[in-house]
Order: structure tokens, then sequence, then C-alpha cells
């Protein structure tokens, strides 16, 4: 386990750097796939399951599949213009980036606050999957305790469709 | 099943969404700074993961609005990017500031 | 110190006989009123005439109205000459109409003639009421009634209460009848005067709202409701100077008037805060009972607030140093002059002065100082009227020569010469001022036939009027008369009893020569040197009304063959008020005839002295304070020095006019010089005060302002400015910030979230 998720940890750095260095978007986009696959395998050695399936899904199957259509749509994947900014900027936000991570990683490691801590524990999760379900251990929850923000969410989903279409017609 | 210790998970979470942040400062064009804001969501959701064994199925809840919304921001963002592209032709943001001083 | 008090408040009463307390005043009220009346009523009028004057079509179904001649005032003045009302009718008459038979005139110019005198009239009648149940029960004590409270006050530190309140004594009594009396006169001949002016109704208006102002300043019970009225009749007199505004010279001469008088009116405010701050109250009654108690005796409080008192009087009565605006106020119309200019307004700081009689008895000091002004300013005064060829000029100097015998008189603790004075002037004065009207009316009226362009104020340009205008001549010359002191006119008493009490004072017999004796000064030196210098001043009346008499009067008519026609009397508005006011003055004078006068005994009637007794209610706070220190004056010996001196300097002062005069061929303006070199030069030129005040005052004044707007401009304005260009510069730089570039803003987000982590991660 310990083993696969290094392979894939590796495999999503790797991958995300490529990501955001590639000139090319459709290279870019590509690469961010791979990420969000690497992700989606992680998820599961995390026992998100439905998690890594929806990611793989929304994200892989649908959001970066939009991606790439707009790329092909602009046809900005043959005559791109370079855009990464000079080196100084490379530097300053490297620096301020790693200067992120190693926060955050210092954040992480320390004493975590009881709500992040060890309240439910493994075996709450693995016990609720084995009673309801991938699908339902997830599904459950998001129809009783946060019916509300669900419901939100398809309205946002709802405006959101609407106001692409508005933003995206040539002729209001 | 041997768990894959939290730090570990969250040190990868905090990797991915530094890559993230340089993306978004150093790029121009605004696809790929959009892609790059998709990796910085992922990185937050895999801290939400991380953390589900320990703290319960909350952590994966708030991972499936993120989705839904990184849904919502991708396809409005991209009809914008369409909409100036056809002013504009072009997708660097250099060109977008049009409501400076 | 109070059984004398007490002595003194006995003697009075008795000496007083059977002092009736039963005096009940008849509607004083409608005494203000009706003066407020007839201002609202002319001033509709008014408004109703410029609204009917503003189109420039003249109105339906009166097609006779102006037709020719668009209504408005400025035309009226176009031609350039000094003020003159007659212009209108002339204008008529010029283009070929006759001139009382242009078509009917519209009511707005018709009613006033009737409002306007009518509520004067009435006045009159209502104060003669007054008058006639004061003299029956001849009170001891003011009659005071308030209406309403106006400034209640409640202050830990001592409550002010002023009410609106009308005091009606001796004093207000008299000045009232005086007001209201030749005000009547005024106004009568105002109809005559004015009828043909396009602002009619608006004069009428301003007039009678000056009647109001003047009796309130005079029948008001307290110093602030005085105020009220002496701002008001500034307001008035400036108004009024400036009626033909169009002009700028006469725009100007109002606004003269009024800023003068606004540091005359400082000084008033000043002593007010003093006597509240010392007293705890305004009101008269209040002031001359608690004074005497509260103040010492020539003490430094009471004489600033009696010099504060006097500035503000000299400002109003125009004395040195502020006379000045007087002789520019002739630029307002004839009979202006003669009511605000001459009769009434410029005698409020005699009658301020009078008023306060109390507190200007404790400050013998102060009391000198008013004399001496005003002795200087009749001195002054008079000789520049030597050298003036306006006639209104000439009649303004001498307005301010006899205010200056006004104070010298309240000055020397005199009040009743100086009140006598102040009321045989309004007749005599308004007689004069009213005729120089009148003969004003003539000329311009004979020159406008034949557009000639000469000057018709200036008396050279006059001579021989005695045979066009012989009522005018008559009554003129009897105000002359007056004036110059011969008896047994008005003027002959009023004008003796002053110097009669420098005289008295010279030989130490006066009350104030004994204050300033307590005060530590000798004042027989100055009563001598008062004596001597209105001895002078009078010689001086006598000689320039003499000479304005034979310059208009006598000699060769100087106006021409053509105009020559056209001289002729106006109508019986015009004359009746000089008729009467030449009665008063030839009469007024026997109202306080000493009774030891040897050469008027035959004239006395009763127990003599009339006004003296009259007014003795009203200054008995004031004999009360002489007594209680000690300085009641001696009793007067009789002397016949100063009469005989002054019947002399005023006959021989109309004997060398004629003597210089008359014989020798008078020559029109155009030929004889304003002035020969020398003094004549200096006198014309009005000893330069005006020029020495635009050089030392205005220009000073003007400096600084400028200095100030300068400092304005670019230190307060600058400190604003710089606080806006400060928004500006700092927005413009941090404008600099907002690239509109999505990077970096991201990067400042960044920079941000790190920050935030980094509290987070250290704490």
């Amino acid at each position: 386990m310990i083993i696969l998720f290094w392979f894939f940890a590796v495999l999503a750095v790797s991958s995300a750097l490529l990501t955001v260095t590639r000139k090319n978007p459709v290279a870019s986009a590509i690469w961010l796939i791979a990420t969000f696959f690497c992700l989606a395998a992680i998820y599961t050695l995390l026992g998100a399951f439905f998690i890594g399936i929806i990611q793989i899904l929304v994200y892989a199957g649908a959001i970066m599949i939009l991606f790439i259509f707009v790329i092909m749509l602009l046809n900005l994947g043959n005559d791109y213009e370079p855009d990464i900014r000079g080196h100084v900027w490379k530097v300053v936000a490297g620096g301020t980036s790693l200067v992120i991570a190693a926060l955050l990683a210092r954040a992480f490691s320390g004493e975590l606050p009881a709500p992040l801590g060890h309240v439910a524990g493994p075996a709450s999760l693995a016990a609720q999957t084995a009673d309801r379900g991938t699908v339902g251990v997830i599904a459950i929850p998001l129809y009783t305790d946060y019916m509300v923000p669900l419901q939100f969410t398809a309205v946002l989903l709802l405006a959101a469709v609407v106001g692409a279409v508005v933003l995206a017609k040539r002729k209001v | 099943m041997q768990q894959i210790p939290l730090e570990q998970a969250l040190g990868l979470s905090a990797l991915l969404f530094a890559i993230g942040a340089f993306g978004v400062v150093i790029r121009r064009n605004a696809i790929i700074l959009f892609m790059c804001i998709e990796l910085m969501l992922n990185a937050v959701n895999l801290a939400f993961v991380a953390f589900s064994p320990r703290s319960g199925v909350q952590g994966q809840v708030f991972v499936f609005f993120v989705i839904a919304v990184a849904a919502a921001e991708a396809a409005v963002g991209l009809a914008i990017i369409i909409s100036v592209f056809r002013h504009k032709e072009s997708v660097d943001i250099k060109n977008f500031s049009l409501l400076r001083w | 110190m109070l059984l004398l008090q007490e002595a003194a408040v006995h003697a009075t009463s008795a000496a007083a006989g059977q002092a009736g307390e039963s005096f009940a005043a008849f509607a004083p009220w409608l005494i203000l009123a009706l003066p407020l009346l007839g201002f609202v009523l002319n001033g509709l009028l008014s408004i109703t005439a410029a609204r009917r004057a503003l189109p420039a079509l003249p109105p339906v179904g009166d097609p006779h109205w102006d037709a020719h001649h668009e209504p408005s005032e400025q035309e009226h003045h176009a031609h350039g000459d000094d003020a003159h009302p007659a212009a209108h009718a002339d204008d008529h008459g010029a283009h070929g109409h006759d001139a009382h038979g242009h078509g009917p005139k519209p009511a707005t110019h018709t009613l006033p003639s009737f409002i306007a005198p009518g509520v004067l009239i009435a006045a009159f009648a209502v104060a003669v009421v007054n008058f006639l149940r004061m003299l029956a029960a001849h009170p001891e004590t003011a009659w005071v009634h308030e209406y309403w409270s106006w400034m209640p006050v409640n202050d830990p530190t001592g409550a002010l209460r002023v009410g609106a309140a009308i005091q009606l004594d001796q004093l207000s009594m008299l000045m009232t009848l005086v007001i209201t009396g030749v005000g009547s006169l005024i106004h009568v001949f105002s109809v005559g005067y004015m009828k043909e002016d396009p602002g009619y109704p608006r004069y009428m208006a301003y007039l009678n709202l000056f009647v109001f102002f003047m009796l309130t300043l005079v029948l008001g019970a307290s110093y602030p409701l005085m105020f009220v009225g002496w701002e008001g009749v500034g307001l008035c007199s400036y108004l009024l100077i400036g009626f033909w505004f169009k002009e700028r010279a006469n725009a100007d001469a109002g606004k003269k008037a009024f800023i003068v008088n606004r540091i005359g009116d400082f000084g008033f405010l000043i002593a007010m805060f003093l006597l509240f701050a010392n007293l705890g109250t305004l009101n008269f009654a209040e002031v001359m009972e608690r004074a005497p108690a509260q103040m010492a005796f020539g003490g430094a409080v009471v004489t600033a607030v009696c010099l504060f008192f006097f500035l503000g009087a000299a400002g109003k009565s125009a004395q040195i140093p502020l006379y000045v605006w007087l002789p520019d106020a002739m630029a307002g119309p004839t009979p202006v002059s003669a009511l605000i200019h001459a009769a009434t307004m410029v005698t409020a700081g005699v009658y301020l002065v009078a008023r306060s009689a109390t507190l200007f008895t404790m400050a013998p000091v102060a009391s000198l100082v008013v004399a001496l002004v005003g002795t200087a300013t009749a001195i002054f005064a008079a000789s520049i009227g030597l050298k003036q060829w306006d006639i209104k000029k000439i009649l303004a100097y001498s307005t301010v020569s006899q205010l200056g015998f006004m104070f010298a008189a309240v000055g020397m603790g005199a009040y009743v010469a100086g009140v006598f004075h102040l009321m045989t002037h309004a007749f005599f004065k308004a007689c004069l001022f009213l005729g120089s009207g009148a003969v004003i009316h003539a000329m311009h009226e004979a020159l406008h036939h034949t557009h000639s362009d000469m000057d018709a104020q200036d008396v050279r340009n006059m001579g021989g009027l005695r045979r066009y205008l012989p009522v005018t001549f008559w009554t003129m010359g009897i105000a002359t008369l007056a004036i110059a002191g011969v008896p047994p006119f008005a003027g002959f008493f009023s004008k003796d009893e002053i110097t009669g009490a420098a005289w008295d004072g010279a030989h130490g017999q006066l009350p104030l020569a004994a204050g300033l004796a307590k005060v530590g000064i000798d004042g027989t030196l100055w009563f001598g040197l008062i004596w001597g210098a209105l001895s002078i001043a009078a010689f001086m009346t006598a000689f320039y009304m003499g000479r304005m008499m034979i310059y208009t009067f006598f000699g060769q008519n100087r106006t021409g063959e053509e105009e020559r026609k056209h001289l002729h009397e106006g109508s019986w508005t015009l004359t009746l008020p000089l008729v009467v006011l030449a009665l008063a003055s030839t009469f007024g004078g026997f109202l306080n005839v000493e009774r030891e006068v040897p050469i008027v005994r035959w004239f006395d009637f009763g127990q003599g002295e009339a006004l003296h007794r009259w007014l003795h209610p009203v200054l008995a706070g004031a004999d009360q304070v002489a007594e209680a220190n000690g300085i009641a004056g001696a009793a007067v010996e009789p002397s016949a020095v100063p009469i005989a001196v002054a019947i002399l300097l005023g006959l021989g002062g109309l004997a060398l006019a004629w003597t210089m005069l008359s014989r020798r061929a008078l020559r029109t303006a155009a030929e004889e010089p304003a002035y020969a070199n020398g003094v004549e030069r200096v006198l014309y030129h009005k000893y330069y005060v005006d020029e020495l005040y635009d050089r030392v005052v205005v220009r000073t004044v003007g400096w600084l302002s400028r200095l100030q707007a300068g400092f304005d401009r670019y230190v307060v304005d600058g400190l604003v400015d710089f606080g806006g260009k400060m928004s500006e510069w700092l927005g413009v730089a941090l404008g600099r910030f907002q690239t509109g570039q999505v990077n970096t803003y991201a990067f400042a987000i960044l920079i941000g979230v790190t920050l935030v982590l980094y509290a987070f991660v250290h704490t």
C-alpha cells in the first residue's frame, strides 16, 4: 500500500510539474489528466472508492474534456504563444510556493487539533462502508445531513449552465 | 491492510497545492491558469480524503461539493474565455486588463 | 447717602405738586403699528408696480401710462444729473405733453399718496392724545407696558429679560411728537416731490418703515429694543440714500453710510454687553435704578460704558470722526434728507445720551469727551459749510454742526438744552431741507425745459429766486433766522441755552464741573474753550446760512432767460409743510424760555422753562446721582453776557454775509471758480478728510483684506487643496498596483495566504 501510494504520489507530482511547465496547452491538459488519474488511485488507496470513481468520471472525463474541447475550439493547440513569465517571476513564485508548501507541511506535521485528529477512527469509516456500501456511505449523509447544501449546489450548477450559455452565445 | 500515514498524504497535498499556486503565478494562458486552479482544488480534495478514514465521511461529502463547484467554475470560466477570445483573438490574460484604470 | 436720595425723591415729587399717578396711555402700540401698516401696504403696492413694470409692453387698458416711456428707474436718471424726482414729469413735458395731463396713473402710484401721509397723521393724532393725557396727569414715573417676552434667557450666571415693551415717558413722548409731527409734514411734502417717480410706492414704503423703526427706537423700553430701532433706521437710511441705486454714486453713498454706522454700532453693542455684565439688566428703568448703587461714580466701568455708547451715538449722529457719511447721504431724495438726515434719525445719538443721562452724570470724564467732540464737530463742520456750493451739502454740514451743538449740550449735562435744540433743529432744519427741495424741484423743472445741463443744486446757478418762489423764500428765511440764532426765532433760545450752559460751566456752576473737580480735572478752562468754540461756530453758521440765502434768493437771477419763464412755486403739498414748519421755527423756542431773560420776559407764559419742567421726571435719576455725590450745580446766576454775544454773533454773521456778497454781482458756476487757493481750497475739499480716510483706513483695510484673502487662498485653501491633492496622488500611486494582470493579483493573494499560514503555524 505504502509503495503503491509512493508510486502514485511521485507520478502525480511529476505530472503536475509537467502540467505547469508545458508550453502547449494540450500537453498541459493531458498531464493534468494524468495527475487526476494518480489522485484517483490515491483516493482509492485511502478508502474513498466512490470519490475515486467520481474523480475519473467528472474531472478526467467531463471537466478536462471540456478544457480540451475549448482548446481545440479556439485552435490553441497549434500556434500557441509562449505564456510563461520571466525568470524573476519564476524564482519569486517558486520561492513563495515552496514557503507555502513548507508551512503547510509544518502545520500538518504538528499535533493536529481534535476535529482533525482521532475522532471517528479508521474502523468507523471501514465499518460504515461495510454497512452501507461504497456509494451509500456518501449518499446517505448527502441526502440527509447535507440536503440543503446539495440543493444549493444544484441551483449553482443550473446558474452556471445558464451563465455559460449566455456568455458563450454570439448574440444575446 | 496497512494504512497510508496521514502525514505523507497531507505532504503530497501540500506539494500539489504549491505546484498549482506556482503555475497560477507564472502562466499567462488563461486556460492553463484554470487548469492550475483545478490542480489546487484537487490538492485540497486530497487533504479532505486523507482525513476521512479518521474523521469520518464528512470530508468525502465536501469533496463531492468541491467537484460540483469546480465543474460550475470550469463551465462559466471557459465560457468567459470564449467570449473574450472573440474580441481579443487571444487567451493571454495580459490582454484582459479591461477594467484597469 | 440713602437718606439723601430719599430726600431728593421727596423733594422732586413735592416740587411737581400733585403728581397724578393716573396716567393711562391710549393705545401707544398704535403709534408703532400705523407706520408699519403703511409700510406693508405700500410695500405690496411697490411689488405690484414692479411686476407691472416688468413686461416691455404697456399694460392693457392703460395706454397712456408711460406708453412712450418705459417705466424703469434706470432711464429716469440716465441724464446723469444729481437725483431729482421732477425729471420724470419733465420728461413728459419735454415730449410735448401737458405735465399734469398725461393719462390716469395706476392705483399703485396714487394710493401711496393717501396711505403714507395718512398713517403718519393718524399716528400723530394718537401721539397727541397721549400727550394731552400725560400733560394732564404729569406722571412721575415712566409708563411701561410689556406686550410679549422677546428674549427670555435663563442662565445660572444671570437671567436676561428683554420684553417687547413700550416705555412712554416725557422724553419718548416728546420724541414721538417730533417724529410723527415733522414726519407727517415731510410725508405730505414727499407726495408733491416724489409722485412722478417710478419708484414712488417703494419710496413711501421705505419712508413708512423708517418712521416705524424710529418710533421703535424712541419708544422701546430697553437698550436692545432701542438697538432694533437703531439698526432699522440705519437700514432705511441705507435704502433711501441709495434710493436711485441705478447711479453708482448713490449706491456708494448708501454703502458708506451703512459701513460707517457699523463702527458706531460696534460701540453700542459693547456698551450693552458691559452694562449687562455689570448690572444684569438692560431695561432702562432697572439700569437707571441699579447703576448708582452697583457702579462707582466716575469709575472705569461706567466711563467705558458711556464712551462706547457715545461711539454708537457718534456713528448715528455724524460726529467726528464718523461724520463723513452724512454729507454723502445727500444723494438720497431731498425729503429723505429732511426727515432722516436732519430732523430725526441723526438725533438718535442725542436721544441715547439723554436717555442714559444717569449713566453720563456718573461718568464726568466721558461727558467731557462728549462735549468736546460735539464742540469740535460743531466748529469743524461749520467751517466746511462756509465754502460749499451745493445747497444740500451746505445744509448737510450745517446739520453736522448743529448736531455737534446738541452733543456739546448733553455732554455738559445740559440734557434739556440738548433735547430742546434737537426739537427746534427738527423744525428749522426740516424747513430748510424741504425749502431746498422746493428750490431744486423748481430749478430742475426749469432747467429741464431747455435741456440745460447746469447743476440744479449749485447755489451759484440760482439767484433772485425770491421773486419766483415767494413762499419758499419767506419760510426758508424764517428758518435761516432761526438757525442763525436771531431772536425770537426758535434756534436762538435753544442755542442760547447751550452756550449759556458752557458759560455757566466756565464759571464752575454746572454739575459736570463739580463732577470733574471730584475726579481731579479742572473743567472751567474746558468749558470756556467750549463756549468760545461754540460761539465761533454759531457765527459761522449765521454766515454760511446768510451766504446760502443770498446766493439762492437775492441778486440777479442766473438761471438764464429761457429757464426763467419756467420757474414757479410747486403745488400746495410742497408749500403747506414749509409754512407749518416755518411757524414752528418761529414759535418753537417759547417752549423753554427762561423767565429771567429780560429781553424776552414779556413773551413768557406760565412759570417759564416749560420743557425743563416737562422733562424733569425723566432726568430725576440723573439729578439724584448728582445730589448723592454732592455735585449738584450751584444756583445759576443769570448772565446777560452769553445772550448778548449770541445775538451779536448771529446778526453779525448774517450782516457780514450781506455786506460781503450781495453788492457784488454774483456769477454762475461756469464763471465763478469753486475756490481760491489757500484756506478756501482746504475748506472746499472738506479738510481732505475723505481723502485721509481713504488713504489711512480704506486702503489699510483693503490691504489687510487682500492679505487675508491671500492667506485664505494660499494657506487655508492650500491646506484643503493639499488634502485633495494628496488623495489624488495616493490614488494615482495606488492605482499603479492595479495592473490588471491576473497573475499579479494571484501573487498578492499568495503572499496573503503565506502570511495567514505563517500566523496559523506560529500560534
